[in-house]
């Protein structure tokens, strides 16, 4: 028995073995349960899918790497709940492929963001972080400003999601060409409001003839952190 | 191969491990006793932890600990504690008017203490570091005000925003007289000149300033006042001042008429409690222009 390490030492492919078993249990006990638990996942109202154009900002926030300075998660300690806001619920990315938490905050958390600031502060912020805060070091993205959305890929882009268990509609698919565009003005915006709750349907950049990038991400950092309606949740319910 | 348990270097008097290479052999000394024990003491430690502690999954849900930790009560309870000191600091601030809190040194004190933490956080991205103001947002030092200056007019303001999406929010448009067809564009040219002629601008080129305000009188007196200086009701600036606050090139009045103005003040009346939105409206009066 006190010789039995010495057939891992002497295989390398036992040595290898063993190795996976071992790390096979350690991350199934972590990871599993984390999929048939259903407090992982909080049981909370208000929590819808992304609209299309409010998901093509998400893919432009995901493509310029806005997470490697931004987190979006809020912890649950007093001085980010004073800052942010209410801490993060599972549910609030339940419909995040992938999620935005981030690891790290160069600049704030945007958990919440959403209605923090107005539409023309995040256009002019994002064109020039400086001309409203001096001392940011945030890089500029005027290109975003310019850059037309492509309604093309979008029917796809729901269905995917779709596939990894967004409950996207049939409906929802069929108009998100016109849903993408639609949103970003306040004249059609009714039939977007109607298939995506509490969204809004306005010119989000400033500039009412284009729908663009800058459209998307506002549109997205403009949701962040509101769907789920806190006056009416419980903490009680759901501490671990 | 030697057997490691009964090979002992002869040197250092230890046992070897039994593995030799080319006559040289690999001593078999013992870890430290202190590390041994510490190495002990993790594995009680941890035992420790998971009975303390919330740790592992179960089928249905997982072992709580016998301490009932909750990170996020535990979040909750150091938030709702900071809440419940402030709120019992601020107590005063409650019943008080605004008026009764400037007067009073205590309540004063607590007001800028407490206004100044809250607008680092939600005022100044947009107003600037100590309401410096920005281009599009106004300053808040000078005696300038769209919306009245008094503290009941910026408490109104900080509770329902302007443009906001909060039904009580001040509504006041500047409209795009151009883009809607409203002027043509030699009249917006001619607008324009007077309207920078009224602060003593000098307009660009040959400027019809007679005609500017004929224009001028037909189309922003109801909002801007007849004698140009701004009505608080409308949230119309005063245009006979040297305060810009979309610019006062030539350019950016041009723009202004064209294409209209219309910055958001949010509602901050959901979003910061009373108390709170109480002494940001003391702080921001305080900061050099209440009127």
């Amino acid at each position: 028995m006190a010789n039995m390490h010495a057939i891992f030492e002497k295989n390398s492919i036992v040595l290898l073995i063993g190795i996976l078993v071992l790390v096979a249990i350690g991350g199934l006990v972590q990871i599993v349960p984390l999929y048939y638990l259903d407090s992982t996942i909080e049981d909370v109202e208000g929590v819808r899918p992304y609209s299309p154009l409010e998901l093509v900002g998400r893919n432009v926030y995901v493509r310029e790497g806005c997470y490697t300075c931004h987190s979006q998660m809020i912890r649950p300690f007093r001085d980010e709940m004073e800052r942010y806001g209410h801490y993060s619920l599972a549910v609030e990315s339940k419909y995040d492929h992938p999620f935005q938490w981030g690891s790290k905050r160069t600049g704030p958390d945007l958990a919440r963001v959403g209605g923090k600031y107005s539409d023309e502060w995040h256009a002019e912020h994002l064109i020039n972080p400086r001309s409203v805060v001096p001392t940011s070091i945030m890089p500029g993205y005027p290109f975003l400003a310019t850059a037309e959305l492509d309604p093309r890929l979008i029917k796809e882009h729901l269905k995917t999601n779709a596939m990894l268990g967004v409950p996207y509609t049939e409906e929802m698919i069929e108009n998100a060409e016109q849903d993408l565009l639609n949103q970003a003005s306040a004249d059609n915006g009714d039939d977007v409001v109607a298939r995506y709750p509490k969204a809004v349907a306005r010119d989000f950049d400033g500039n009412p003839d284009k729908v663009t990038e800058m459209d998307a991400l506002i549109a997205y950092l403009q949701v962040l952190g509101t769907m789920v309606d806190f006056s009416i949740y419980k903490d009680e319910a759901d501490f671990r | 191969m030697a057997d490691h348990k009964t090979d002992i270097d002869e040197l250092s008097g230890t046992t070897t491990t039994g593995h030799e290479w080319d006559g040289l052999k690999e001593l078999n000394t013992p870890l430290p006793k202190w590390w041994v024990y510490l190495f002990y003491a993790t594995i009680v430690w941890g035992i420790g932890y998971c009975i303390a502690y919330p740790a592992w999954p179960t089928m249905t849900s997982y072992t709580k600990g016998v301490l009932g930790y909750s990170s996020r009560a535990d979040g909750v309870a150091a938030y709702q504690a900071g809440q419940a000191m402030r709120a019992e600091a601020g107590q005063p601030l409650q019943q008080a008017s605004l008026a009764e809190i400037k007067g009073d040194p205590s309540m004063l004190a607590f007001a800028e203490a407490n206004g100044k933490a809250a607008f680092g956080d939600n005022c100044a991205p947009c107003h600037g570091t100590n309401g410096v103001g920005n281009p599009g947002y106004p300053n808040l030092q000078d005696d300038d005000w769209l919306w009245g200056g008094t503290l009941d007019d910026i408490h109104l303001t900080l509770q329902y925003g302007i443009r906001s999406d909060h039904d009580e929010g001040r509504i006041g448009d500047m409209a795009a007289f151009l883009r809607d067809e409203l002027l043509e564009a030699d009249q917006v040219a001619q607008v324009v000149d007077y309207v920078r002629s009224l602060s003593g601008l000098e307009p660009e080129g040959d400027a019809d300033l007679a005609a500017g305000k004929l224009v001028f009188e037909e189309n922003c007196v109801s909002c801007h006042g007849e004698d140009a200086k701004g009505m608080a009701e409308t949230g119309a600036p005063n245009l006979t001042d040297q305060i810009w606050l979309f610019g006062s090139s030539h350019e950016d009045v041009t723009e202004t008429v064209s294409n209209g103005r219309a910055g958001v003040m949010p509602a901050w009346v959901d979003r910061l409690d009373p108390i709170t939105v109480k002494s940001l409206a003391v702080y921001v009066h305080n900061l050099g222009g209440g009127q």
